[in-house]
């Protein structure tokens, strides 16, 4: 049976891993290799690599920051934050990303999605989609890294990024994120409801039944954090662990011998 | 040395890396002739198959991996595209013509339990049915898959068949091998130990 997936989350500002507050960043947590290295715990099924920076000056080392972390990452690898061209998507693919996340470019034209995903394939393109209720309680979209509302419902949003070509969607709940009070479950089911392509929730865990509360209520198909996974050692097995022992259908990790140094010596990576 | 044949067809560096991380001295190369000197070929791709098999024929890759599969009998292996490629004929999007060296065609996944999503995306049980080769010492691993369309093996010809993977009703082949040919469905760079697990076999049947 097709397992649920588990996926961290490593947030980057400036190139540096950072926790995340309600979309505001502090906590220095250190680099995107050490992260990487950290959940080859060999637990994480996926793991998604956001460049949430301010400005666009330190782009090119977040270009060799995802070169360097796909010679070590053996999962699927996400690469979102900035993304508005075709040609840039092509970069991150031959730096090893598998698939790329986009937003804001996706509200601002909308054609973007299904130009990409014609060129790449759908698997290859997942939508982003930050929410947030606004002053009048309802859920809206919001871009440029949750600075600006857009009219756009959530659900609406998502169901024309299904039809225009999106693989998957990338849910996140700007209110909840990093609150550690649980995923907006409300949110994830209206998406989840409304639309067939599988949706990663994000945003708001503080123990691991949350995850199990994004799949069961939720209906959510993978389930995404960051700030959690940063000090505790070994917390993406435990995270696994606890989901199987739910009865999530969960692929825990078997280890075959390899007669390579599991730490592989590389090249100076930055 | 090993080839990875580059022909527009997704991401060949991570199937480089980790050939790298076994230490591997790997290449990748879209000229034909270099598949003359190298020990083993490697076909990877995500993608249309027409798109594929087209990109093959004009770089004249298509003629050379012919000569140095079938003829010189030299390893191969197949992923993802790489498998669906040796069927007769493929019926995504069109009738298109493949490599013809096993029997059966390339169908879309069509379980009717219809809450199974279309394309078969993630990590998924793989039943093996030959553990020897590609899948020595393994049981009952899970591989990320990612696809759309599947390889429909006559009844006759099953014996190729070495691991496969339930999805509904639909009997997805996971690996094939023949020969000197082996190909997977799934996406063992993206495996994790079990992926590396399975390339390190193959590398062991290279050195045969």
């Amino acid at each position: 049976m097709l397992k649920h997936r588990l996926i961290p989350n490593i947030i980057l500002n400036n190139g540096n891993v950072v926790q995340s507050v309600q979309f505001k960043h502090t906590n220095v947590i250190g680099n995107a290799v050490t992260a990487v290295d950290f959940f080859n715990s060999w637990a994480v099924d996926e793991i998604i690599v956001l460049d949430v920076s301010r400005t666009k000056d330190q782009r090119q080392n977040f270009h060799k920051i995802i070169s360097g972390l796909s010679k070590r990452c053996f999962v699927p690898l996400t690469v979102g934050g900035w993304i508005s061209t075709v040609d840039e998507i092509n970069q991150f693919l031959k730096e090893g990303a598998d698939k790329v996340a986009i937003n804001t470019q996706a509200v601002a034209n909308p054609n973007f999605i299904k130009e990409a995903s014609n060129i790449f394939g759908s698997q290859c393109i997942v939508v982003s989609i930050d929410v947030k209720k606004n002053n009048s309680k309802k859920y809206k979209v919001f871009v440029n890294r949750g600075t600006e509302e857009t009219q756009l419902d959530p659900v609406d949003w998502a169901k024309q990024a299904e039809k225009l070509g999106a693989g998957e969607i990338l849910l996140t709940s700007i209110d909840y994120e990093g609150m550690r009070n649980g995923y907006d479950l409300e949110l994830i089911k209206n998406v989840t409801q409304n639309v067939s392509i599988p949706v990663i929730a994000f945003g708001g865990v503080g123990n691991w039944q949350h995850f199990v509360d994004a799949i069961n209520i939720g209906k959510a198909d993978a389930v995404s954090a960051a700030n959690i996974f940063h000090y505790t050692e070994h917390s993406t097995y435990n995270a696994k662990e606890f989901l199987s022992n739910a009865g999530i259908n969960v692929r825990m990790p078997v280890f075959y011998k390899l007669p390579t140094p599991r730490r592989p010596k590389y090249d100076e990576i930055y | 040395m090993l080839a990875i044949i580059e022909y527009g067809m997704g991401n060949v560096r991570s199937v480089y890396n980790a050939f790298t991380l076994l230490e591997q001295d790997v290449q990748i190369t879209s000229d034909p002739k270099q598949l003359r000197d190298t020990d083993a070929i490697v076909l990877p791709g995500v993608g249309a198959f027409s798109d594929g098999m087209r990109n093959l024929r004009e770089k004249g890759l298509l003629n050379e991996l012919t000569e140095q599969v079938i003829d010189n009998k030299k390893p191969y292996l197949g992923i993802c595209l790489g498998l669906e490629f040796l069927a007769e004929k493929s019926y995504e999007g069109g009738i298109t013509d493949g490599f013809g060296w096993i029997k059966g065609t390339i169908n879309r996944i069509e379980p009717s339990d219809l809450q199974l999503k279309v394309p078969h995306i993630g990590w998924d049980d793989t039943k093996i049915l030959k553990s020897d080769g590609l899948l020595k010492e393994m049981t009952l691993p899970a591989f990320y898959y990612l696809h759309s369309y599947y390889f429909k093996i006559p009844e006759s010809q099953k014996n190729v068949i070495t691991s496969v993977c339930n999805y509904g009703d639909v009997e997805i082949v996971s690996s094939i091998q023949k020969d000197n040919i082996h190909a997977v469905q799934f996406h063992p760079e993206k495996s994790q130990e079990a992926g590396l697990k399975l390339l390190k076999n193959f590398l062991d049947e290279i050195k045969k």
